[in-house]
């Protein structure tokens, strides 16, 4: 399978090709170009997972570790060498289907909504680079390469967040996400470190021997890895960027702030998950604890937010909680209960991957009729945009956990997890599966029914989108419809061993009947035109409200402790000393330097006789320290 | 005598003088149309020649002429180097040369360049002191000739004779110490007298006049003092053929008999590198803040660099010798670079060198400015440029030997150094001109030669197989 190099290098080149040649390519020549490269990765990821699932089992049960290409590009010391390569398993296989087909129909997508923007090629090349990035941190061979991924994956969704860069706000979202992931990245660089060194070895599996020692270093390595990880999950309190990255083109929100990036966190733990669950348990259940509260934390946020984007970056923020929390809840006791969670968490990535791209495509459709974010200048659009009205409520279902669509099951075998591990992690992760469904609704019924902004409306009418962008909404809605009925157990599973999906019905009935009743609550609250009973719930407890509204000041308390406290305090008497200190010590070197060099031009006469004596003083002068010493 | 042995070992120099026969005849029989030409089929030969003898045809050592000459796979790849340099100079030199005071002598300057080469080959491959003398010698003393190639004008003349009187004045002192050795060892074969080498203090001094020969070729101070005003005077071409080609061979074979013959005494010449590089290194520093001129400003840069290399020569070992020749090639790219910039912008505008005259560049002359910019870069160390990489090979070769301190001082001086870099950045870049040097377009060859730098410049530290690659055939004490 030697061909996989392609996947990687295919993007590469359309990155260098449209990014070089930048605007003398004409745009639609740079989007066809993209697309229709694309549109070859995706093919061939879906020939790599065919031919890999389907080359079948080894003699064990499980499908083997394939390593089509791999170099040893930097080696150290040791044992301990950096390699660049490929690696096939059944993850990262899942993960490839994932990425290029979230990321062709993202393609597609732009040709309509990106029309006519000033630096159509620009954005081309970035969603090259994201996505060549992106495909190369989940085929890394080892811990290394995929932190190198990592950075560039960071690094093109600076340059996609602040892609209108004549914006204020872009400008300040990209640094914000950039330099609040760096952060957290330092935590993963560090525990990279510590790792290669107690054990010699950047693999992600390492020989049982190599770690014996390394064993007590092991939970704080994979803690800080954690902590990288959960910076580009957007885990709290790490969450504070993704909210702001909303400011970049809605496309790329869908790609990377939905679908792909922000699930790298996810994909960290899922392939550490060997080392998490037989040497660090206790950190992997801190994880979980982690995903549960950013999960509640960010659903009661999604509840009162405006902005249609906001809204959905607070329920990916909340959706990927529970990814993290059902890893989180494994266990070593029983390889097939125990495991249960990190079946469900690829599953839960694969299926959140299609109907969140979805929702935030058909967002992005529902922005580019009306011209705003917000929701006060929405409603009733249903009758306006039928496709992707249907289409958006497709993904409500999904997301809100309804038979027969592919949240259904996802979300079941979370939630069965959960219970397996305690009771208590169980209902509260149902109680936020209610929340979910509450606040997808409410965004539904603003957005599409409800008090219709009819003025606005009049003045413009909004209309359906170009084709471009129906037709991937229309593909993701399928896919949301019948990705469920997939034996995903099959392919992914924590031992590597079938597991065969069954669905716990005392579960599914109690998280049916929450999201039944969430879902009949919004329609309650939202869906006349009149909102009696969600205004008077506002007044009345407008202290909370409020405080949601505003994400519970946590924006706030970063400001207050970088500004006040680190800012004043560390960075300010810091810079001082350098300013005099430093700065004073390295110009009284330059004053000593620059005296001397005048002291000692006399050397260079001019006169050849001079240098005779130079030459013949400077050899006699040589000779007699070497004879004294 | 079996002299298949000769043309089997031998085959570089044999092929370099075909090559320096060939552009001798073609000089004499080439008609006008023909001397048109010369260029082409004098870089055409050379790579010719580059492209037979670059791949090391043997793995072992061996001995011809009775050990007089010595066969060695590295030896090739430094020979190699070097006749790289010299193409690269060539291919640098086309505008100046077709100038109508040197287009008649053009052949003397191919004949001329071609013959120190072939002198620093015979230097590097010798296994006797008469033999690598006249091999120093063959590349002195046309040498000379070529830095008073513009004999007309009053700086190049200038140039020569500083150069013929300093050169001479070291080889005697050299050819002295050699003297000692022969009465204190009764050989004069690099592999017989090691058994005579003692330390007594006769060999201390025939060690120490022995080094300022090739001291002076290096140019490392004290011996350094004709390098600014030779390299000011001379033509562009010769100048950057001379901080580059000459310096590398020199300093390499110095390297091979410091290890050969001294071997017994390296305490002693580490002694003796360790106050030279530290002098070397922080003088040329030192002038090299105050120079407005660019060749002179380069030509302590270079003495400058040559402390560097002398870092790797210090260490004695195989990864020592692996980072002086990376080294070297790492410098040659750069400083061949700059060198052609600055010839570039010389002939193009007639003859400004100054500081000041660059003021600006970077709005009339992007390209050039951007290739200038890079190869002062590289040459001050930073990353991701070759420069980086190599200075970090020759600081880690000399640090495992244990000489923290040299390491640290040398440390210090590259921010010094990357002070005067700056300048010239600052100068091309940020300076405001009203009249900078007007845009202009340099001859294709010169392209090409700054396009061979240019990507010696950014791959060289990037692709590790090409230190890998030397790693395999050094050898140290």
């Amino acid at each position: 399978m030697e061909y996989t190099v392609l996947i990687l290098l295919l993007p590469c080149l359309s990155f260098l090709l449209i990014g070089l040649l930048g605007t003398r390519l004409r745009p639609v020549a740079a989007g066809v170009f993209g697309t229709v490269v694309t549109g070859i990765v995706a093919a061939l990821s879906y020939l790599t997972a065919f031919l890999y699932f389907g080359a079948g089992r080894n003699a064990d049960g499980i499908f083997p570790e394939q390593i089509p290409w791999n170099t040893e590009w930097l080696p150290f010391g040791g044992n301990l060498h950096i390699d660049l390569g490929i690696l096939l398993d059944p993850i990262s296989v899942m993960m490839l289907v994932v990425i290029s087909t979230v990321s062709f129909m993202v393609h597609i997508y732009s040709f309509g909504y990106m029309k006519g923007e000033t630096g159509f090629q620009r954005y081309y090349s970035f969603l090259s680079l994201f996505t060549m990035s992106m495909l190369g941190l989940v085929v890394a061979t080892n811990i290394f390469q995929m932190y190198i991924f990592w950075e560039l994956v960071g690094v093109s969704s600076y340059l996609l967040i602040g892609f209108y860069y004549t914006r204020k706000e872009a400008i300040a979202a990209s640094k914000k996400a950039f330099i609040v992931t760096r952060f957290a990245d330092l935590g993963f660089l560090i525990g990279i470190l510590i790792y290669g060194f107690y054990t010699g070895s950047f693999s992600f599996t390492p020989d049982a021997s190599v770690i014996g020692t390394a064993k007590i270093f092991l939970p704080l390595a994979l803690g800080l890895m954690f902590i990288g990880g959960a910076g580009k999950s957007a885990m709290f309190p790490l969450h504070i960027w993704l909210p702001d990255a909303m400011e970049g083109p809605t496309p790329v929100s869908a790609l990377i702030h939905a679908a792909t990036m922000v699930v790298a966190g996810v994909y960290l733990v899922a392939r550490m998950f060997p080392l998490f669950i037989g040497y660090a348990p206790e950190v992997l259940h801190i994880t979980a604890y982690v995903g549960a509260f950013t999960a509640l934390y960010a659903a009661v946020v999604a509840c009162v937010q405006s902005d249609i984007k906001r809204v959905l970056a607070f329920s990916t923020i909340s959706q990927i909680g529970f990814m993290i929390v059902a890893l989180g809840v494994c266990t070593s006791a029983d390889p097939h209960e125990g495991g249960l969670g990190y079946m469900a968490s690829m599953f839960h990535l694969f299926t959140h991957a299609m109907f969140k791209a979805l929702l935030f495509l058909g967002a992005g459709c529902i922005i580019h009729a009306v011209h705003s974010n917000e929701m006060s200048a929405m409603g009733g659009l249903r009758k306006y945009m039928p496709v992707t009205h249907v289409t958006f409520l497709v993904a409500c279902l999904a997301i809100a956990g309804i038979w027969p669509l592919s949240g259904f099951f996802s979300k079941d075998e979370i939630l069965a997890a959960c219970f397996n591990f305690s009771p208590v992690m169980g209902w509260v992760m149902t109680f936020i599966a209610g929340l979910t469904a509450f606040y997808m609704f409410r965004l539904y019924y603003n957005i599409f029914w409800g008090n219709e902004n009819k003025e606005l409306h009049a003045e413009h009418r909004p209309h359906e989108a170009p084709l471009t962008m129906t037709i991937p909404l229309i593909f993701l809605a399928a896919v949301t419809l019948v990705a469920g009925w997939i034996p995903f157990g099959e392919f992914v599973s924590s031992n590597g061993q079938a597991y065969h999906i069954h669905i716990d019905w005392g579960v599914a009935a109690t998280s049916l009947c929450v999201a039944a009743v969430g879902i009949a609550l919004a329609t309650w609250m939202y869906m006349r035109e009149d909102r009696k009973v969600a205004d008077s719930l506002a007044t009345r407890f407008s202290g909370l409200h409020k405080a949601a509204y505003h994400r519970f000041y946590i924006d706030e308390i970063y400001q207050f402790v970088t500004h006040k406290i680190i800012f004043a305090c560390i960075s300010t008497p810091v810079a001082w000393f350098d300013r005099h200190v430093v700065d004073g010590f390295m110009n009284m070197l330059a004053w000593i330097s620059n005296k001397l060099s005048w002291a000692i031009r006399g050397m260079q006469s001019g006169y050849v006789q001079k240098y005779g004596i130079w030459f013949l003083g400077g050899a006699l002068g040589l000779t007699v320290v070497l004879l004294l010493i | 005598m079996d002299y298949s042995a000769i043309f089997s070992y031998m085959y570089t120099e044999i092929a370099l003088v075909g090559v320096i026969v060939a552009a001798l005849v073609y000089d004499l029989a080439a008609g006008k149309k023909g001397r048109q030409a010369f260029h082409g089929v004098m870089c055409a030969l050379l790579l010719l020649f580059i492209a037979g003898t670059v791949y090391p045809y043997h793995k072992e050592t061996a001995e011809v002429f009775g050990g007089m000459y010595v066969y060695n796979p590295v030896y090739g790849i430094v020979k190699s180097i070097l006749a790289i340099g010299t193409l690269i100079v060539f291919l640098q030199s086309d505008t100046w040369i077709r100038k109508e005071d040197t287009e008649f002598k053009r052949g003397e300057f191919y004949v001329l360049t071609l013959s120190t080469l072939l002198g620093m080959d015979f230097m590097i491959s010798a296994g006797h002191f008469m033999m690598f003398f006249i091999g120093l010698e063959l590349a002195s003393v046309p040498m000379a000739c070529l830095v008073a190639f513009d004999k007309y004008k009053h700086n190049s003349a200038e140039a020569g004779a500083k150069y013929i009187l300093s050169a001479l004045f070291a080889s005697g002192l050299m050819l002295y110490g050699i003297s000692f050795l022969y009465g204190t060892a009764g050989t004069l074969y690099f592999d017989d007298m090691v058994a005579g080498i003692n330390g007594s203090a006769l060999q201390i001094m025939a060690l120490v006049f022995f080094f300022t020969g090739l001291g002076f070729k290096i140019s490392l101070v004290p011996f350094h003092l004709w390098t600014a005003d030779t390299y000011e005077g001379a033509p562009t071409s010769v100048t950057s053929y001379l901080s580059v080609v000459s310096k590398a061979a020199a300093a390499f074979s110095l390297m091979i008999i410091l290890m050969k013959v001294f071997g017994p005494m390296s305490e002693y010449w580490q002694t003796l590198l360790y106050i030279v590089i530290v002098l070397s290194i922080t003088i040329a520093n030192l002038f090299a803040i105050r120079q407005k001129n660019l060749k002179r400003f380069l030509a302590f840069s270079s003495i400058s660099q040559a402390g560097y290399i002398m870092l790797a020569v210090i260490s004695g070992t195989p990864y020592g010798m692996t980072s002086l020749i990376f080294y070297v090639l790492v410098y040659m790219v750069a400083n061949l670079a700059a060198f052609g910039v600055i010839s570039a912008v010389e002939q193009n505008s007639g003859g400004k060198v100054g500081m000041d005259d660059y003021n600006g560049l970077y709005r009339t002359n992007p390209k050039l400015t951007v290739i200038m910019t890079l190869a002062l870069f590289s040459l001050a160390g930073i990353p991701p440029f070759a420069g980086f990489f190599s200075k970090f090979f020759i600081f880690a070769a000399a640090f495992e030997q244990g000489f923290h301190v040299l390491v640290l001082i040398a440390l210090l001086n590259t921010i010094i150094s990357l002070y005067y870099y700056l300048l010239v950045v600052k100068a091309m870049f940020i300076t405001p001109n009203d009249s900078p040097i007007p845009a202009f377009r340099s001859d294709n060859s010169t392209r090409l030669s700054l396009l061979l730098c240019l990507a010696g410049i950014m791959a060289l530290g990037i692709v590790s197989s090409v230190f890998d690659g030397i790693n395999l055939y050094a050898f140290g004490m």
